[in-house]
């Protein structure tokens, strides 16, 4: 511990910081940190400290860089920090990248090993926990070495900054769901860690854990599992996918939870088909719609790529479904690993020829749940297909959040007549045509497959066609068909989830973003309001925009559209929608594959406001 | 005199479609004819089948048959898929999908393996005339070797045997028949339709515009000459009310009398012409392509078929009920449901 005796008495002096600091895991992928990493965060969550976890991993399985940061924030933040005051160092190969991105007074654990490799800093705090020494001192079979080595953090990061090491038994025992053999092999090196530690070394930092009351009442869940939850509440049937990252989990999410929806004799009411490739999920879901099931995709940029022509395909013919986009950083394979807001604008437009996609965007795990069942009303009330955009950050990592409530409005089928309604139909209306507006809103009533009545059958098609769904190639057929269809979007404009907004003060700037950053914004206005500039904020949910959007721009002298894609591409869409008297509405767009961080929405904003 | 009906007192017409707008003679339209027969003859009822196709000269015909059914005319190579999801939807429903050799053996190749593999419960014809109609007469990946035509010369590649794909997929039943000849093609229908597994109907029929020459294996002339049928094909089926024929033997000796029994207690009845093809052995199956092939003789009748495995259905382990027809309470877990699953991710 020779090297850290100068750092020792340059620090001892500051004051405690608790429960308000990152840290960050850096390790080799496929070490089996995962586990390590879930236990601490976890654990931290149990203490009671509002926490967040994000996974920063690559596009491999085994041995590229991977950073896990978890930040507590006993104000309740959960945003991703620019900065992380501690590093776990364990990965030789970024090691000296690790401890150089820390700001001074930060603190570095690391193995005896690298130690020993990387460049030394004088303003940092090193511990030194000689893993190699310590695993051969365990018990373990060394077929299992390799993958509890990590613990060995667990039990330096629990001693070093006050985590109690029962507490990470029992997360330990529930992570392996009871079982307490291979809890307990994982618990002995935390505990050899922790025992090593505390004889051995002296701690230099400030930084510390306490017990606090800030999650009490709350979950902690991946945003996958929140929209895969709600598509089980929501009635989903049919799950056509193909694995993708970061979409993957999204349809473990619904394996998961398919229980929910059984029958007393084990009989599923969900059926999941891992198709050969997205057009083929894209396919199975249409066919779905069009027959009655509630039916479901999950996929990121390329398969939605895929899937564009089943797209247009589903809009022009009228198909329900629903497709959720975990996005990822595009173009092309892009950053397969890392997230992006890039496939706005693709998803909205989605399909050749003209037409618009309804997109609902969440910002958190509430709304991802609640767009989980709600995608399925809405695109069985429309008869058109719903993108659920979220993305990898939400998607794939852990938050925080209140339960979510239980759907406050049943289920809605939409405009769909069994045999006795057609009846009745024809009945009122002397005859009845698949794409028929009666009611005057763009949405016409369908029947379908398997209805017991001898006008119940129609085709189908993707080619032009009139309102008795026969084939026709005439203009004024093809343009009425194009005009219901614009009216249809116009009548959904108000029927999807309204922007949330926050326009109490009398502030000259307004911030308008989607999604994710929602987190972020909010503790980035938190900082403004510090420094005397008062903000207001509108959080679009849903497209077509809806009408509130326009008012918020005219209500305000400066608008800042914030958004984690490169090219602005919610900006681009207001402007498209809403053309005039629009100078002062200003992108503040990164897209660097990072989720956003307060502190580059704080200082840009700052910057452009002048 | 009041005409014909079946047993749902329903005369022929009432299975007719919309009126063909594909070109007179077309192949197409006479396989068509015989869907509407099969239908009438078996006593279908229409609101019970889903008519599903792919894009093409082929895929248009679901709009001329079986009017009162619900048909989706779907994407270029897609319609397996499409299909997957409607018969996942509602178990209920049978299918009759149309394809063609382009869109099954180019564009839709991929999907046209996996639903197989998947064995989704439905009948799976391509109108098979080795040439693109729509486009104006480019080679298919069905056309022979060394075919010429007219503006886009001579095919050097060798043909795509889409019976052999299917046989290899792990389709159960597997067929090639001719759309002249109509009597084999409406046995053929009535086995497939009845079948609860994927059953592939490969059916050469002669595009009369582009791909009609004696010289073509596609062609009507050809075909009329030398169609060799592996076998006469009855089908005995106790459970249809019109399947009233008298069963016979007739001329043929027991020896040569090849019945197959079906699932659903059926049999197909198989009586042998000069031949020794066995449609439950896989090895004779793909000997008989591989033959036919490479001796440009054209075999049609029953390739393959074995008792089929377990539809896609059947490994999701589903409800009885549709999943389309499920009501509110089927779809939506109870509030007590969703507060165990916050419970179990909250503090201790």
């Amino acid at each position: 511990m020779a090297i850290n005796a100068q750092t020792q008495s340059k620090t001892l002096t500051r004051e405690p910081v608790i429960n308000d600091f990152a840290f960050s895991v850096a390790t080799k992928n496929g070490s089996g940190s995962q586990t390590s990493n879930n236990v601490l965060v976890t654990s931290l969550f149990r203490m009671g400290i509002p926490v967040n976890g994000k996974n920063l991993f690559p596009s491999n399985i085994k041995g590229l860089p991977t950073w896990y940061t978890i930040r507590a924030s006993k104000d309740g933040y959960t945003a991703r920090k620019a900065i992380t005051e501690i590093v776990v160092a364990y990965n030789d190969g970024t090691a000296t990248e690790d401890v150089s991105s820390l700001p001074p007074g930060g603190v570095c654990v690391t193995t005896d090993k690298i130690a020993r490799v990387i460049n030394q800093r004088d303003d940092i705090s090193y511990y030194e926990i000689p893993v190699a020494k310590l695993m051969r001192q365990t018990k373990v079979p060394s077929a299992f070495r390799k993958l509890v080595e990590n613990m060995t953090y667990v039990g330096a990061v629990a001693q070093l900054f006050d985590i109690p090491v029962d507490l990470i038994y029992q997360v330990l025992l529930d992570n392996f769901k009871g079982r307490e053999k291979p809890a307990r092999m994982n618990h002995d090196i935390v505990e050899l860690a922790y025992d090593w530690t505390a004889e051995n070394i002296v701690k230099t930092d400030p930084y510390r854990f306490e017990h606090m009351d800030g999650t009490h009442g709350k979950i902690m869940m991946t945003g996958n599992d929140a929209g895969a939850l709600g598509a089980i509440f929501g009635g989903v049937n049919v799950v056509a996918w193909y694995p993708i990252t970061p979409s993957t989990s999204f349809v473990d999410g619904v394996m998961s939870f398919r229980h929910l929806r059984q029958t007393e004799d084990k009989q599923n009411t969900v059926a999941i088909v891992q198709a050969e490739d997205e057009l083929a999920a894209a396919g199975i879901i249409v066919g779905a719609g069009w027959a009655g099931a509630r039916s479901l995709t999950s996929t990121s940029g390329p398969g939605i790529s895929l899937m564009s022509e089943f797209a247009g395909l589903a809009y022009f013919a009228e198909v329900p479904a629903v497709f959720w986009n975990i996005t990822r950083m595009g173009p092309s394979t892009g950053l397969p690993t890392r997230t992006s807001q890039g496939d706005l604008l693709f998803t909205h437009f989605l399909g050749h020829g003209d037409g618009r996609q309804i997109c609902l965007m969440p910002g958190n795990l509430k709304e991802a749940f609640e767009f989980g069942w709600k995608s399925f009303d809405i695109a069985e009330a429309l008869q058109t297909p719903v993108f659920v955009i979220s993305d990898l950050d939400l998607g794939m990592n852990n938050w925080l959040s209140d339960p979510f409530d239980y759907p406050d409005q049943p289920i809605n089928r939409g405009k769909v007549l069994d045999a006795d309604e057609l009846q009745s139909f024809i009945d009122e209306h002397g005859k009845w045509g698949r794409y028929l507006d009666v009611d005057g809103d763009g949405i016409a009533y369908r029947t379908v497959p398997g209805t017991d009545h001898r006008f119940a059958g129609y085709f189908t098609r993707g080619t032009g066609r009139d309102e008795m769904a026969t084939y026709s190639e005439r203009s004024d057929d093809w343009v009425a068909t194009m005009s219901r269809l614009r009216l249809k979007m116009d009548t959904a404009r108000g029927m999807l989830p309204q922007p949330i907004v926050d326009d109490g003060s009398d502030a000259d700037i307004g911030i308008i973003t989607f999604g994710t950053n929602d987190e972020a914004i909010r503790e980035a206005r938190d900082w403004l309001t510090n420094d005397g500039i008062k903000t207001n904020y509108l959080r679009v949910r849903a497209l077509p925009l809806a009408a509130s959007v326009s008012d918020f721009i005219d209500a305000h002298k400066s608008v800042f559209v914030i958004e984690n894609n490169f090219d602005g591409q919610l900006t681009q869409l207001i402007r498209l929608e809403h053309p005039e008297n629009i100078s002062h509405v200003r992108p503040l767009a990164l897209g660097d594959g990072l989720p956003m961080t307060p502190s580059w929405i704080y200082e840009n904003l700052k910057e452009q406001e002048g | 005199m009041p005409p014909r009906t079946n047993h749902l007192g329903l005369a022929r017409n009432e299975y007719k479609g919309r009126p063909s707008t594909l070109c007179p003679g077309c192949g197409h339209d006479s396989i068509s004819n015989q869907i509407i027969s099969m239908a009438y003859e078996l006593g279908l009822e229409q609101h019970k089948i889903i008519k599903v196709s792919g894009i093409g000269c082929s895929s248009k015909t679901p709009a001329y048959f079986l009017g009162g059914s619900h048909g989706f005319n779907a994407l270029h190579g897609r319609m397996p898929s499409v299909v997957t999801g409607a018969l996942l939807a509602n178990t209920d429903l049978s299918c009759i999908a149309v394809s063609g050799d382009g869109d099954t053996g180019s564009i839709g190749m991929g999907q046209f393996k996996h639903v197989i593999r998947r064995n989704v419960p439905f009948v799976y014809i391509i109108e098979n005339n080795g040439v693109y109609g729509l486009t104006k007469g480019q080679f298919s990946a069905t056309a022979d070797e060394g075919q010429f035509l007219k503006y886009y010369g001579t095919n050097h590649m060798p043909a795509i045997d889409l019976c052999l794909e299917a046989v290899i997929a792990g389709a159960t039943f597997v067929a090639r028949s001719f759309s002249g000849d109509a009597k084999q093609v409406q046995a053929l229908l009535q086995a497939a339709v009845r079948h609860p597994g994927t059953s592939v109907l490969d059916i050469i029929s002669p595009c009369v515009t582009f791909n009609n020459a004696e010289t073509s294996t596609k062609s009507y002339p050809y075909g009329r000459d030398h169609e060799i049928p592996l076998h006469e094909i009855q089908i005995l089926a106790p459970d249809y009310v019109d399947a009233k024929e008298e069963i016979t033997i007739g001329d043929y000796d027991e020896g040569d009398i090849l019945d197959v029994e079906m699932h659903d207690g059926s049999y197909i009845r198989l009586k042998k012409l000069d031949n020794d093809h066995d449609p439950r052995n896989r090895r004779l199956a793909m000997d008989v392509l591989e033959r036919s092939m490479r001796e440009q003789i054209f075999s049609t009748g029953l390739i393959y078929y074995e008792e089929p495995r377990p539809t896609l259905a059947d490994t999701e382990e589903l409800v009885e009920t549709p999943l389309a027809r499920l009501n509110a309470e089927g779809l939506r877990p109870s509030q007590a449901a969703l507060e165990g699953v916050m419970q179990s991710l909250m503090v201790g």
